[in-house]
């Protein structure tokens, strides 16, 4: 397949769990309208249910605002390998910026010449854009009607997304490790720490464990 | 303002400026290999925090219920390699049954 058409694939399927999302902002108290905005300007799904979910289970502004940011440096370093490749400046620097997530620059990183590279990004990172603020609309306007999320498992599809997630980046027995420790870590913190604190927290085993090999 | 809006805007201006620095600052400062360990390994300690607090928590409070039967159906899906989207389906109607009628 040409890289147009993996980029577009790329863009709809992924695109489409913003329905997904759209729905988990609605169940954690979040309005239709920011949803969006969510969406639009935050643009890392990660990001985006991190967020949604630490406020909407009691932890506070800064607590949810912190676990989405940490979450949001990966995309940094996605930016500094893509410069190379993209050179761009001003105002297309300013939108490129925005794209720069894990599956346009996955997608990028993949082909093997430098146009293909420049292709890819961009098809895939507009076609995230575009389908995953729209499925974001349509899942929010859908969750509003739906009512109670545990009556149909939204509750659960949420962490089951994060699961997902962390499958990906589980390769070797020391990430694994990792993760253990992670989990058992915020089972030891919440009964003593406000909610969101415990998933923050977390950060320091990422510190202490990447310090050194 | 509520706190749901103070959410949207400082993590939308932290994710932003992180994606522009990164397109901006120079390659040679990112480097280091503590910094690239560190860097692969705060998304995999901050997600499996998200997986335990929201399925395993309330509040402060430890607890069993239809979440973390629907979240060991994920994980012996992805065990099973099944694609994501199923991996999705199956915790939510999983856990969902668990609540109706556990």
């Amino acid at each position: 397949m040409s890289v147009k058409s993996d980029s577009l694939s790329v863009g709809i399927t992924v695109g489409a769990f913003g329905s997904a999302f759209g729905a988990a902002a609605i169940a954690s108290h979040y309005t239709v309208a920011q949803a969006c905005a969510l969406s639009l300007l935050t643009f890392s799904g990660a990001s985006q249910f991190a967020v949604v979910g630490v406020l909407g289970a009691g932890g506070s502004a800064f607590s949810a605002i912190s676990t989405a940011s940490l979450l949001g440096i990966r995309n940094g370093l996605y930016g500094v390998r893509m410069a190379q490749i993209l050179q761009i400046n001003g105002i297309k620097r300013i939108f490129g910026a925005q794209l720069t997530i894990d599956e346009s620059t996955g997608v990028a990183l993949s082909q093997d010449n430098e146009a293909d590279m420049k292709t890819g990004f961009w098809y895939t990172g507009l076609g995230v854009f575009i389908f995953w603020n729209l499925f974001t609309l349509l899942g929010a306007l859908g969750a509003n009607a739906l009512g109670n999320p545990a009556d149909w498992g939204l509750d659960t599809a949420i962490p089951a997304i994060f699961l997902g997630l962390v499958w990906n980046r589980l390769k070797d027995k020391k990430s694994w490790a990792i993760a253990i420790s992670a989990l058992a870590m915020a089972l030891a913190l919440t009964p003593f720490a406000p909610a969101g604190v415990p998933i923050m927290a977390t950060v320091i085993l990422a510190v202490i464990l990447g310090w050194r090999e | 303002m509520s706190s749901q809006w103070i959410s949207v805007i400082g993590t939308s201006f932290f994710c932003y400026a992180f994606k522009f620095l990164g397109h901006s600052l120079p390659a040679s400062w990112f480097n280091h290999p503590r910094a690239q360990r560190i860097n692969t390994y705060i998304p995999i300690v901050l997600l499996m925090g998200l997986v335990t607090v929201q399925s395993f928590t309330e509040k402060t409070k430890l607890v069993i219920d239809h979440r973390a039967a629907g979240i060991a159906v994920a994980f012996a899906a992805l065990l099973a390699k099944a694609p994501f989207p199923v991996v999705i389906i199956l915790a939510g109607v999983s856990s969902a049954l668990v609540y109706r009628f556990g």
